[in-house]
């Protein structure tokens, strides 16, 4: 027994323990993909059987028909999808990116500085638990409905979390970090620049993931009330001209968009954060 | 023999004291210490006693309520790069490999990179981590990280390096052979050394003076001279195990 433990070489060790890993990588990636299809399969076998009517669910086959169709057809919205998805993503990057670069370093400086912090804590305070899209009839009077408009409304709805996250990140810096910063003999300006920045990256990616789920949500309901394009617009012409199968399509997109703008945010924060895999 | 010895930092009536929920705290009473150029000397005192406090007011890292410090006849105010320090409790920057960790300090001090990779390279190799260069905190072991805090503290080029309980964390085995190489390292690379500890083999086994601290508030209670005891010594020799007993007879319990 010991003895063939013993002969096994290095090289059939390490091909052991990749080839273990390789085959949980392949059961986890078949496992999700079974779960998409099943999904699909019960989709397509409630709308077909016609245990809900097909006024209130589409098959699937129609919905990726609609989507392909959407490319080039206009009708009965008055765009094709890409202008949609366009008009929807520049509105979530203008909102989303003002309030990464106004959010975050705010809350870097009010959790660094003391005095910054008593002073902008208040204001911050009252805007804070106000809900996003009751900034809709507001901003409607005062911009209109257009891109300015909806980015402000996504705008306050990204701000918070990405505020909130990076002041706690960087109050968490820990002291002994500070300390050995200042026994270098580096200023509070240095060491906040060198320590307490890098110490908050955590919670500030935490804050972003959070900012943009919120963008997106709160872009779609602001589309829905005070726009006329994007995919919220689509999906209330769906919703007035009674038609499922395009509500449908334009709440996948929404979704699949979202997985994959969460999906480059990943791809960021490995790159920033990339010492915490080995 | 006492006049060739330099002084080069120099306490006088350092107290320290925080306000806590009912009144007043005293950490640190009324300690005046003169600290001579290259010596080892080291800090003993029971848990709790006011070590870290005394450590962190020499630093520069907070200001004593009453006293003075001096380096080299000057008054000091905060910190200052002549003095660096290795910390008591994990302190290794985790977004940092071993040598981002180790050339921080002369980073800070804008020191151009090929300049402070030669100097930080000639640390990392004093400390026995070549070939460790690129790896991060999180991958080292407890006596390798505190081996990093070492090489960081000597990379500034201080005249001073504070050592606050820096094995304190890490299991038997390693500290002593992390005490080994302290001092093998002070032997390579003379500097003043001021040790922390509160253990009292170690503190005989590197000390050319012991200065005995008091529970807490921390005062001097005794300084003994080691000097006529030739080092690397051994624990099991009777003059190591006759001065030890004598200071572990003085010794406050920790509360
Ligand atoms: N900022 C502070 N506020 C209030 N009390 C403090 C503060 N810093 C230290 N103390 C108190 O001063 C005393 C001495 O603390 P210190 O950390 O110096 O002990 P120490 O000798 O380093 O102990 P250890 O061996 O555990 O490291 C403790 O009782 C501690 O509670
Ligand atoms: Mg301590």
């Amino acid at each position: 027994m010991n003895e063939t433990t013993n002969a096994m070489t290095n090289e059939q060790r390490v091909k052991l323990v990749q080839d273990q890993k390789r085959k949980l990588t392949y059961q986890s990636a078949m496992l999700s993909v079974a779960g998409i299809l099943g999904f699909l399969l019960l989709w397509e076998f409630l709308a077909v059987s016609g245990v809900i009517e097909s006024k209130k669910l589409s098959d699937v086959l129609q919905v990726f028909r609609l989507f392909i169709l959407k490319f080039v057809d206009k009708k009965p919205d008055g765009a094709i999808l890409p202008v949609h998805i366009w008009s929807s993503l520049e509105v979530a990057l203008c909102g989303f990116g003002l309030a990464v670069l106004v959010g975050i370093p705010l809350g870097w400086l009010m959790g660094w500085y003391r005095g910054f912090d008593s002073f902008m804590r208040p204001i911050f305070e009252i805007i804070r638990p106000i809900p996003p899209v009751s900034w809709i009839p507001l901003t409607i009077v005062w911009l209109g409905v257009g891109l300015r408009a909806k980015a402000f409304i996504v705008f306050f709805a990204a701000f918070v979390p990405c505020l909130i996250n990076s002041y706690t990140g960087i109050r968490q810096t820990k002291e002994v970090l500070k300390n050995v910063g200042k026994t270098c003999g580096a200023s509070y300006f240095t060491v906040f620049w060198k320590v307490g920045i890098p110490s908050s990256m955590t919670m500030t990616f935490a804050g972003i993931k959070v900012a943009i789920g919120n963008a997106w949500a709160t872009l779609v309901a602001a589309e829905m009330l005070a726009s006329s394009s994007g995919l919220g617009y689509m999906i209330l012409m769906g919703r007035s001209y009674g038609r499922v199968d395009l509500v449908m399509m334009g709440i996948l997109v929404i979704g699949i968009l979202g997985v994959v703008i969460s999906a480059l945010i990943n791809l960021l924060e490995n790159v920033v954060l990339g010492w915490k895999k080995l | 023999m006492d006049e060739k010895k330099k002084v080069i930092l120099r306490l006088e009536n350092i107290c320290q004291s925080y306000v806590v929920q009912n009144g007043v705290k005293d950490a640190v009473e009324n300690v005046s210490l003169e600290i001579y150029d290259n010596e080892f000397l080291v800090i003993l005192g029971p848990g709790h006693c006011g070590k870290t406090v005394l450590m962190n007011m020499i630093a520069g890292l907070e200001k004593p309520v009453g006293g003075k410090i001096f380096l080299d006849g000057e008054e000091i105010h905060g910190s200052d790069r002549r003095i660096g320090m290795v910390f008591q409790s994990m302190n290794l920057m985790p977004w940092r490999t071993v040598m981002g960790n180790v050339e921080f300090g002369l980073e800070l001090a804008g020191v151009k990179k090929a300049e402070r990779r030669a100097v930080a390279q000639k640390y990392i190799d004093l400390v026995g981590l070549t070939g460790f260069e690129n790896s991060y905190p999180h991958e080292l072991s407890g006596g390798m990280k505190q081996r990093v805090g070492i090489a960081r503290a000597y990379t500034n080029n201080p005249q001073i390096l504070l050592m606050d309980e820096p094995f304190g964390a890490l299991d038997a085995q390693t500290r002593y052979a992390m005490e080994e190489e302290v001092l093998r390292i002070w032997e390579q690379e003379k500097r003043t050394i001021i040790f922390v500890t509160n253990n009292i083999e170690e503190a005989v086994y590197l000390a050319d003076r012991i200065v005995l601290l008091s529970n807490c508030p921390a005062t001097v209670k005794q300084v003994y001279d080691l000097s006529g005891l030739p080092k690397p010594r051994n624990m099991t020799d009777p003059a190591f195990l006759k001065i030890r007993s004598e200071v572990s007879a003085n010794t406050d319990l920790a509360l």
